[in-house]
């Protein structure tokens, strides 16, 4: 598929034909981003299916998926473009060895003509590397590709005004080149686990979604397809006992890939019911810290389960 | 999905509802741009705009920037538009000042009820030999035996302390004269300047950076003798730090950063007033920590924080949750500093509830009870270590330690806790 969907309902059909299921408001922001050109701002608490999005769009576009996972001290050499400097000072080298075998010149004309020849010559499209913010508008791309810039809370706040002119305008500026500006707006997805607050100047460029954890019955059928060999009664059971715990005080909730990696092994042990002593057994798949397994374990799954069943 | 020509507003006249909207949505206090409300009026060509639940979805996607603000979102979408209302049950609840009829406030409001009239301070300038002659005997008064004037004077000399944390290394690189690592673009861009030759090596280094400085202060009945100075030390620090997030508890904890950031003390401190509601009385320390983990701690623990904690550790609660409570902070921040007024006073053992199972979490335990220990503290702060969990930048004796007490010594983690992991050391 190519066109942008015609409307939300459609949308949301391609993308559970791709295996990822949206809540009407989601369908919404998606929808609208794609239709108006505008970035996604994707906010929720890991493990939501905020990173996969970008994927599926991806795939359903038929193009291609750019990354960029930022962390403290990403810089625009790594995010946007660097220039390549052993070929540069490789060149600069040439052009001394050529110099020095010719006749001198006379002394004063070389400094000023000679040094701006010599900047057009090393700064051209020739020298860069393109890093995946300039992949991602770069021409000679056949489309629009999908852009993931995952995890931007974790980049510096000095990071965030690269971004400005790219989310905003579509292009970067390359003080020694230029502004390249995209021939397909790509696609762009921003995801935030909210360590921190993104600047409201980033926010206002792009469509806000908080993805909160899905509704029984969706997460129900995600099992269902992730998992088929799981029978439906212990399926429905398994994901009222992980929405159950999303309500207990713990340290960080199981998100949906839990839920799935859960499912999985239960469906390999073979159960029927769910047991406590399996859930013990098997707690350490969807609690990640051990204070949390300590707070649940035992007692407290026996109580979950009768109040999930 | 709601029947068509419910609507009848948007059927009408699209950009009257859309400012209309917007105008509400400003009022509720949600920052709402030109930007977004163009956005919405973009949004609605690309929906049936005689449908409510489109166009509620549609201006939700355009106009609302926070999660915090989905709830307000909905109530005056609903509000505005009429129809069904949303169930109260998910709307957040509403900041404390709303409630605030039902709570008694305590220390601080008896700190605020006894402050003179705000300028009043500011006419009487002492001379200058007897203030500072003055000044030489508070240096050891605890501020639980002095008198207003003393405070006021302590309060004046506290401005001229300068808490500045230590800096930490970022990962992030900037231009640098030597170390750190060569600066290719530079030497490139030089070198084709000067018609190939490399001249000089440019360099690169790390940037230094502020921590982030969490400050929580405990206000409740047990503290009151101490809470006039140390709100007065916790404007001052918001306002030197810029990177200082500021809470004070009792029974429930309230961010007062905000109000401190107003540069004027009493025009802050009787902000800050009006926001924290407390119980009268006892102190819950693990609730309160736990509200500051659940809620503020992510996005306020950034690399590198140092949390001081002021209070006597008198723990109305389960100590063993404050325990667990405390290891949860201890693992996400760089330092915590635990300040006890009553570790001033001679013979004091932390054996208070609380208190003793708070001890095995801390890096450093330091006194709060005079004018010399808060100097003690800013000279400190300046000189925290690098490495996580590394000795105390306070001398164990000397012009600051207790002797006698041998809680200095104890509290180095990696000796208390062993089984803690915590405690590594970070880049």
């Amino acid at each position: 598929m190519l066109a942008p969907p015609s409307s939300r309902q459609v949308l949301a059909e391609q993308l559970a034909a791709h295996g990822y299921l949206v809540d009407d408001a989601l369908a919404m922001s998606v929808f609208l981003a794609l239709r108006m050109q505008r970035p996604l701002f994707l906010e929720g608490a890991p493990g939501v299916g905020k990173t996969l999005l970008a994927g599926v769009l991806a795939e359903l576009f038929e193009t291609r998926l750019i990354r960029l996972s930022c962390y403290e001290g990403l810089e625009l050499s790594q995010a946007a473009y660097e220039w390549n400097y052993p070929r540069q000072l490789l060149a600069l080298q040439a052009h001394t060895h050529s110099q020095a075998s010719e006749v001198p010149p006379p002394r004063a004309a070389t400094p000023a003509g000679g040094a701006t020849a010599m900047i057009d010559e090393l700064y051209r499209e020739a020298f860069l590397l393109k890093r995946p913010l300039l992949q991602a508008i770069d021409a000679a791309l056949g489309r629009a590709p999908v852009l993931l810039i995952d995890e931007i809370d974790r980049a510096d706040e000095e990071f965030e005004s690269f971004l400005l002119e790219l989310l905003g305008e579509f292009q970067i500026t390359i003080p020694e080149l230029g502004t390249l500006k995209a021939r397909h707006r790509p696609i762009i997805v921003l995801t935030s686990n909210r360590t921190r607050d993104v600047h409201d100047a980033l926010k206002r460029r792009c469509l806000y979604h908080w993805i909160d954890y899905p509704t029984l019955a969706t997460e129900v059928e995600i099992v269902r397809r992730k998992v088929p060999g799981l029978a439906a009664h212990l399926r429905h059971h398994v994901v009222a006992f992980v929405q159950r715990l999303r309500r207990e005080d713990l340290s960080k909730l199981p998100g949906i890939a839990e839920t799935v990696d859960w499912a999985e092994a239960l469906s390999h042990l073979g159960s029927t019911v769910l047991e406590p002593a399996t859930v013990d057994a098997t707690l350490g798949l969807l609690l990640k810290y051990h204070d949390d397994i300590e707070q649940v374990r035992g007692d407290r799954v026996v109580q979950l389960l009768v109040e999930s069943a | 999905m709601t029947a068509r020509g419910e609507m009848d507003v948007m059927g009408d006249d699209i950009e009257h509802a859309v400012v209309g909207l917007v105008r509400a949505l400003r009022g509720a206090g949600l920052p709402v741009g030109i930007e977004q409300s163009e956005s919405f009026a973009q949004a609605l060509a690309w929906v049936d705009p005689m449908v409510r639940r489109e166009v509620y979805l549609a201006a939700r996607a355009t106009l609302v920037s926070r999660r915090e603000d989905l709830a307000v979102f909905d109530e005056i979408f609903a509000a505005f538009f009429g129809g069904p209302r949303v169930p109260k049950a998910q709307a957040t609840p509403l900041a404390p000042r709303h409630d605030r009829s039902a709570f008694v406030r305590t220390a601080l409001v008896a700190y605020m009820a006894e402050r003179p009239e705000p300028n009043a301070r500011e006419v009487e300038v002492p001379e200058q030999d007897k203030a500072a002659s003055g000044l030489e005997l508070l240096q050891r008064k605890d501020f639980s035996n002095c008198t207003p004037a003393e405070l006021d004077a302590i309060a004046r000399a506290m401005r001229e302390l300068r808490f500045d944390v230590t800096l930490r290394i970022s990962r992030r690189l900037v231009r640098a004269r030597r170390g750190g690592r060569l600066d290719l673009a530079r030497i490139v861009r030089a070198a084709a300047r000067r018609g190939g030759t490399v001249v000089a090596l440019a360099r690169r280094r790390r940037k230094l950076r502020h921590r982030p400085l969490v400050v929580l202060a405990d206000i409740s009945g047990s503290m009151e003798l101490y809470t006039r100075i140390v709100l007065q030390f916790l404007h001052g620090v918001t306002q030197h730090h810029a990177r200082t997030e500021t809470f004070v508890f009792g029974t429930r904890l309230t961010r007062i950063t905000g109000q401190l950031q107003i540069r004027q003390v009493d025009a802050a401190l009787a902000h800050a007033a009006r926001e924290i509601v407390d119980f009268a009385g006892g102190t819950r320390i693990a609730d309160c920590l736990h509200a500051f983990d659940r809620l503020h701690a992510r996005r306020v623990l950034g690399p590198g924080a140092v949390v001081l904690i002021i209070s006597d550790g008198w723990e109305t609660g389960d100590p063993a949750r404050l325990d667990a409570q405390m290891r949860r902070l201890a693992e996400r921040a760089h330092r915590v500093v635990w300040l006890n007024p009553l570790l001033g006073r001679p013979g004091y053992a932390p054996e208070v509830r609380g208190m003793a199972a708070a001890l095995a979490y801390v890096d450093d335990f330091l006194p709060i009870h005079d004018l010399r220990s808060l100097q003690a503290l800013a000279v400190g702060l300046g000189r925290i270590p690098r490495r996580k969990g590394a000795r105390s930048p306070w001398r164990v004796r000397g012009s600051l330690g207790h002797p006698r007490t041998p809680i200095v010594h104890a509290i180095h983690p990696a000796h208390a806790h062993p089984a803690f992991p915590g405690r590594r050391g970070e880049p």
